[in-house]
């Protein structure tokens, strides 16, 4: 770990809201090329980082469209920079094609999605978390990605920072799944002095360009990785490539390929993945939560603790990977789990699968819209313990 | 827990009047302070609204569910947003732009010529600051000593004197006014928020 530039950060106290915090996050994680398209309710992230670039040498483009935007936040990271994009549901279904495109060259790169509700064109200027699942299985092809939900503007200046350290490490894109509450929600942020941020340092080739296979792992899976115009010759593709980054038509690469693309991932989901974790230790039943409604569910939680209740807490500040294990575990602990979540049922999905069936999972939905009333929650709860 | 609506028409300031609330709140009275804004087809000149929250504790649900204080700086927010204040809250009103109901004449309501004092100013821009420092005289949300250390860094370098005179003006037409009317009914502590009763959640049936 390096620390970061000071160049791009903002120390101090600041009231702002989720989309300017992620812009400040970005920047103090080093991002340094942007690419995106206007949309509700992401563009105030691509505005103030359309403000803030051009005074720390950034590079801001606004494309044609989101499928372009995708592709050119590839380039930028091949071309050495640190990139990002941001969109909302109609873009990030653009983006998913490119999205698989990154996954397979390998590219570190963060794409923010503040969510709103949909499908098509939905709700353009009110929150929902329904796009969960695209994110774990938006692209064709197998894969694993790394995706984190922040619940204040707070967090969005933190996580956005994990997220670039995240992708650095192992060169992957990784998804900050915003909703357009956190968005458009401003509240105080505290910008650390430059020296107090880790920053995840690109994985750059140290060898001569004759030694150079730009898709031969080291021992964490991972390869290294060259700037475009350094003098390095090679080739990066999205078809199935062996460690020289030249397409390999057999069964036999597709194996050694995709499946490293995925082990580098799953293998080290305990090392990925971030929890809260609050009174688990006897706990009747466990509420999973993510962004926005874990935030939502405090209430809840406490009101039921309140009435003699045991209740534990499981925030997902990562949703993908998913913690299976932690789930696992608890399932032969609780009598039931209860998950609030802005959609009609996705993540719950994954807590019954890694419950199977050794504890209840009671789905918390909301349309999308607004966020939940702690009533529902709340009552769910009730329900769960008895 | 305060729950605060300011409201007037698109182009007043008045989301920049929530926002400096806020500011003020979480950054110099050292509290918790979450704005959300009303994103609908609003354009300039029609009814627009800022929401702040503002506790000593960490806020959770981010949404305004009643508010205890409603600022109002054009007749169509106060047709739209007058209505949902709790009772015994506090009204304030830009008083040359809005005509209270008569009901709302019995209210806990202080009305102010905010527009005009900052036309008097210079600038009927400033009317939003000017409701700022009759909100901070009146309402007792956030200290006055915190909103002038807010305000040179909430509003435009080219126009802090402006503002400030105006947050001045504002602040003392408050305080005059509450030497003189002190006898405004004791606000009532508001209710812990009850949430509708709703049947129980669906459960997953697989």
């Amino acid at each position: 770990m390096i620390t970061a530039d000071p160049k791009g950060v903002l120390t101090g106290s600041h009231y702002l809201d989720g989309d300017h915090a992620v812009a400040e996050g970005a920047l103090a994680a080093g991002c340094r090329f942007f690419a995106g398209y206007p949309i509700t309710p992401s563009t105030e992230v691509a505005e103030r980082i359309s403000a803030r670039f051009p005074l720390v040498g950034g590079l801001f483009v606004q494309m044609e469209d989101e499928l372009a935007s995708m592709a050119a936040i590839l380039g930028g990271a091949w071309g050495g920079a640190k990139s990002m994009s941001v969109t909302s549901g109609p873009g990030f279904s653009l983006m998913m094609e490119n999205l698989g495109l990154g996954v397979m060259m390998e590219v570190p790169t963060v794409l923010v999605n503040v969510q709103r509700g949909g499908p098509s064109t939905g709700l353009p200027t009110l929150p929902a978390q329904a796009d969960m699942m695209q994110a774990r299985w938006g692209s064709h092809g197998d894969y694993e990605i790394i995706a984190l939900s922040p619940s204040s503007p707070q967090e969005c200046f933190d996580y956005t920072i994990t997220c670039f350290n995240l992708s650095e490490k192992y060169r992957v894109p990784v998804l900050l799944m915003m909703d357009e509450c956190v968005g458009h929600m401003t509240e105080k942020i505290v910008i650390p002095k430059a020296e107090e941020i880790e920053i995840e340092p690109r994985k750059w080739f140290k060898g001569s360009t004759e030694d150079y296979l730009p898709y031969k792992p080291d021992d964490d899976m991972v390869p290294w990785m060259v700037k475009v115009g350094d003098g390095f010759r090679f080739h990066t593709t999205g078809l199935t490539h062996d460690e020289r980054g030249y397409p390999v038509m057999s069964a036999e690469c597709q194996k050694d390929n995709v499946g490293r693309l995925v082990d580098k991932i799953r293998s080290r989901v305990d090392e990925i993945v971030i929890l809260e974790e609050e009174e688990m230790e006897g706990a009747d039943v466990v509420v999973v939560s993510y962004g926005i409604s874990s935030r939502v569910a405090i209430p809840a939680v406490e009101r039921a603790r309140a009435d003699g209740m045991k209740v534990g807490s499981l925030r997902l500040v990562t949703v993908w990977p998913f913690p299976e294990n932690r789930i696992r575990e608890l399932a032969g602990q609780v009598k039931a789990f209860v998950v609030p979540e802005i959609n009609l049922g996705q993540i719950c999905l994954e807590v019954e699968r890694c419950a199977a069936g050794r504890a209840e999972t009671i789905l918390v939905p909301h349309a999308g819209g607004w966020v939940h009333d702690d009533e529902d929650i709340y009552q769910a709860i009730r329900g769960g313990a008895k | 827990m305060n729950e605060i609506r300011i409201s007037g028409f698109g182009g007043q300031g008045v989301i920049r009047c929530g926002y400096i609330i806020g500011r003020i709140a979480a950054l110099y009275d050292d509290k918790h302070a979450t704005l959300t804004q009303s994103f609908g087809p609003e354009a300039r000149g029609s009814a627009c609204s800022a929401q702040i929250l503002v506790d000593a504790e960490p806020i959770r649900y981010p949404y305004l569910t009643q508010p205890d204080t409603v600022v109002a700086m054009s007749q169509e927010a106060y047709d739209k947003f007058g209505s949902d204040l709790v009772e015994g809250g506090l009204l304030l009103i830009d008083e040359d732009l809005v005509k209270p109901t008569p009901s709302d004449r019995e209210r806990r309501m202080y009305a102010i010529p905010s527009t005009r004092i900052a036309e008097e100013l210079g600038n009927r821009i400033a009317g939003n600051i000017v409701m700022l420092g009759f909100f901070t005289a009146i309402a007792g949300i956030v200290s006055v000593d915190a909103a002038r250390k807010a305000l040179p860094s909430s509003v435009p370098e080219r126009f802090i004197d402006l503002n400030l005179a105006a947050f001045e003006k504002g602040y003392e037409y408050g305080v005059e006014l509450l030497a003189k009317e002190p006898a405004a009914p004791a606000r009532p502590k508001k209710a812990a928020r009850k949430a509708p009763v709703k049947k129980a959640a669906k459960k997953s049936d697989k």
